[in-house]
Formats: C-alpha cells, structure tokens, sequence
C-alpha cells in the first residue's frame, strides 16, 4: 500500500495472540488480531462479551502481554523494553480511561493529574504547572483543589480524562470511558477525546454503545477472539485505508 | 403529520404568506422534511375551506396574500400539542423482512447479513454524530434535535442486529431447527 499521505501510525498490533489456561482448559482470547492506529484517528472497538475487547486494550496498553505476535508503540515493540522501560512507557506514551475513575481520594484533582508526572521524577512545581493544563483542557481547572468526594461523578470522570492525557501521550486507551455517566456527560468525556486526537493523538475505545462508536473514525468488531470487520471503507477522510486488516475470519 | 398542523403551529406565532410559511417550517425543522410551494398553497386552500385559517385582508402588491388562524385553527394547534403521536411503528420495514425471511432459508449466512447492515449502520451513525457536533458547534438546537432522532434511531437498529446476532447463535448451537420469530418486536 502507499503510505505517502497517511500519518504517522502510533500503535500497531501484529498478529497478537493472547491465550489463558492451557490443555482442554485452553481458552483463546485473541486469535491473530491485526490493528494500525494512526495519528489524528479513534478507532472504536465493538463486539459481544468475550469477543476479546478488553484483553485487546490490556495488550495494546502493555498491562498485559501477548502470547504470539508484537505490540508497536511509535516504532518500538513493547517486547522489547525491560519491565522498568515498559512501565516510563505506560507513564510517557500511553494513557487509559477506564470506567474505574481509581483517583486517590486523600489527593485533589491538581495532585490526582499530576501524580504520573511526578512519579516520572517531573518537579512538584512543573508537574502542577502541566496538571492544570490537562485540567484545563478537560474544562476541569475550577476543581483543581477539590478533593475527588467534592466532585460529581462527570467531574470525576473528567479529571480522571486529565489524568489519563496529561503529559505528551498520545497513544489514549478506553475502555467504556462513559461508563455510568448519564448521557450528556458521557458526550462531553468523548468530545474530550475527541479533541485531543484531532489535535493529533490517536485513540482505541472500547464500547458497546453504538452511540460511543460513532464518534469514532472507524469501528473495528472482534468476534471470538477475531477482527471480522475493521471498518476500513477506504472512503472516510481520518481512516487508514490499510488492506491488511482486513478480515480474517 | 401533517403538514397542515405543521402550518397552522407557524401561523400561531404570526399571520404569514405562502413562501413565507415554507421558508420557516424548512429553516425550523432542519430541512428535514423539504415542501414545495404549490404543496404549502394547496394545504392553505384546504384549511381555508375547513374553517382553519381565513385571509388577513387583501392580497399585497405582489399579488401575496398572507393567511392568520381563525379560533377554530388556533384551537386545533393547542390539540395537536396536547395530544401524543402514535408510537406504534410497524416491523414492516425491509430489514425486518430480510432477517426474517434470512433464519429461515438455508444457505443464508444471517450472521453475516447483520455484520453487512451494522457496519454500514454504523457509518450512517458516524456520519450523523458529525452532524450533530457540528450543530452542536453552531448552536442550531432544531437542527440538533432532528439529526438526534435519527442519532436514536439508527441506534436502536444496531442495538436490534446485536441483539438478533446474539439470539441467532444461541439458536444455532442450540439446534438446527429453523428459528421461531419469538424475538421479532410487534
């Protein structure tokens, strides 16, 4: 294919496997799963319960790894890092929405967004300066003081969003980010989203929502642990038009 | 609906002409639901005739002639308001049809007939969301709300497939017996 015009690709699965259990127990989570992710796309992922969509997004986050094939993030397989240079990825590269906000109750949102920073050695005072900004960007900054308790779950989402963009990551994971937010809420955490990938990150969500999928650029389905339709129409203006994902099954 | 409650709602807001009424009920409905002026004249003359709408004085310079509400009409926008749409819909639809009739024929893959029609779904749905932002962005509320109704719409279809997929393979690994409609909505 000619990659002349397309941007950059910020992760790439290859050929990932991902068994559990073995013998008769053998359970195949992910059966030769393919996926590119560009610069500047969401790419949401659908399918029923155990059709591998979360174990998809564990590997592709490097919580967990495959059994056969490679993880790419900007260029660089996740299997070759060591464990330490695996987690500064996860901190630098990668950040994660998941339906658990998991922010720290005894810390305020500023302190909440800045903790990866300053558990990447940033300096307290720069790490705040970089966590309002995050804030900020999620329209969060008048909470900035607040302690999680003093937020309402939207708030809370959103600054966990902060949390999980701060910095210069630019691969975002998500796993049903909406989680129990009501709707109107749920539209404005993906408009977060949404907006830092055309800014030029790139994005996997993981949903059920039809609704949540179609904020997407292409919506990939996994059945069974395969991709059967990755979404590719070759006409849409964000999607990659890359044949090799197409379907396996 | 019609059309002639459609009217009869704008002329509760101010007595208007013709190409007047069109161009307001396209610009508040979004554009969802295009007329053509000989429509909107023919609907006056109808409720004219029904005692709904009367002339407000005489033709204009331009040979316009701008309709207002009698108490009649104003009392039928007041009704229509009031009163609820039927929200029965009819299963009766080609899709329906095509899965239906799909479970029951042998060398059909339905399977993969709803995996076609949700993928396109599904861009349809893309394709509306970005209308939506974009209404959103521009503050137009009508427009908003009109791509929304397609935005639930075209969801509930895709929510139908997931679901129809789900009750097919369980049927499937079940047995091989042809499918009984029990999931089909009435």
């Amino acid at each position: 294919m000619t990659a002349a015009h397309h941007p950059e690709i910020l992760l790439e699965l290859r050929g990932v496997h991902r068994t559990h259990g073995g013998g008769a127990a053998v359970v195949h989570a992910l059966r030769g799963v393919d996926l590119t992710l560009r610069a500047g796309e969401l790419v949401a992922v659908m399918g029923p319960s155990g059709s591998g969509k979360s174990t998809l997004l564990n590997i592709a986050g490097g919580l967990d790894s495959p059994t056969r094939g490679d993880v790419v993030v900007e260029g660089v397989a996740l299997g070759s890092y060591s464990r330490t240079a695996l987690a500064q990825v996860r901190r630098r590269r990668l950040g994660y929405v998941f339906q658990d906000l998991n922010l720290i109750p005894t810390l305020t949102a500023a302190e909440n967004v800045a903790l990866p920073l300053e558990l990447d050695g940033l300096r307290a005072r720069d790490a705040r300066e970089e966590a309002l900004r995050s804030l900020e960007e999620v329209g969060m900054q008048e909470v900035a003081d607040r302690f999680p308790d003093d937020m309402s779950g939207g708030q809370q989402q959103r600054v966990a969003i902060a949390r999980a963009l701060v910095g210069p990551r630019r691969v975002l994971l998500a796993d049903e980010p909406t989680g129990a937010l009501d709707s109107e809420t749920g539209e404005e955490v993906l408009a977060v989203l949404r907006r830092r990938i055309d800014a030029g990150a790139g994005g996997l969500l993981v949903t059920h929502e039809p609704r949540h999928a179609a904020w997407a650029d292409r919506v990939v389905f996994l059945r069974d642990g395969l991709v059967v339709d990755s979404g590719d129409t070759g006409d849409s203006e964000a999607a990659s038009a890359d044949l090799g994902e197409v379907a396996t099954a | 609906m019609s059309v002639r409650q459609g009217l009869l709602a704008l002329l509760s807001e101010q007595p208007m002409y013709g190409a007047q009424l069109r161009s307001e009920f396209e610009a508040r409905t979004a554009g969802t639901w295009p007329l053509n002026v000989g429509q909107v004249y023919t609907t006056l003359g109808r409720l004219q005739r029904d005692g709904l709408v009367e002339a407000d004085g005489e033709a204009d310079d331009e040979g316009r002639i701008t309709y207002r509400l009698t108490d009649a009409g104003r009392t039928s926008v007041g009704e229509w308001f009031a009163s609820s749409v039927s929200p029965e819909s009819t299963p009766r639809d080609e899709l329906t049809i095509k899965v239906a009739l799909g479970v029951t024929l042998s060398d059909v893959d339905v399977g993969a007939v709803v995996q076609t029609q949700r993928a396109d779904s599904l861009r349809h749905l893309q394709a509306l969301t970005r209308d939506k932002r974009d209404a959103v962005a521009k503050e137009d509320l009508a427009r908003e709300l009109v791509v929304e109704r397609s935005i639930f719409a075209t969801e509930a279809q895709v929510r139908w497939l997931d679901h129809m997929e789900s009750r097919i393979r369980r049927a499937r690994r079940r047995t091989t017996t042809p499918l009984a409609d029990e999931e089909t909505d009435r």
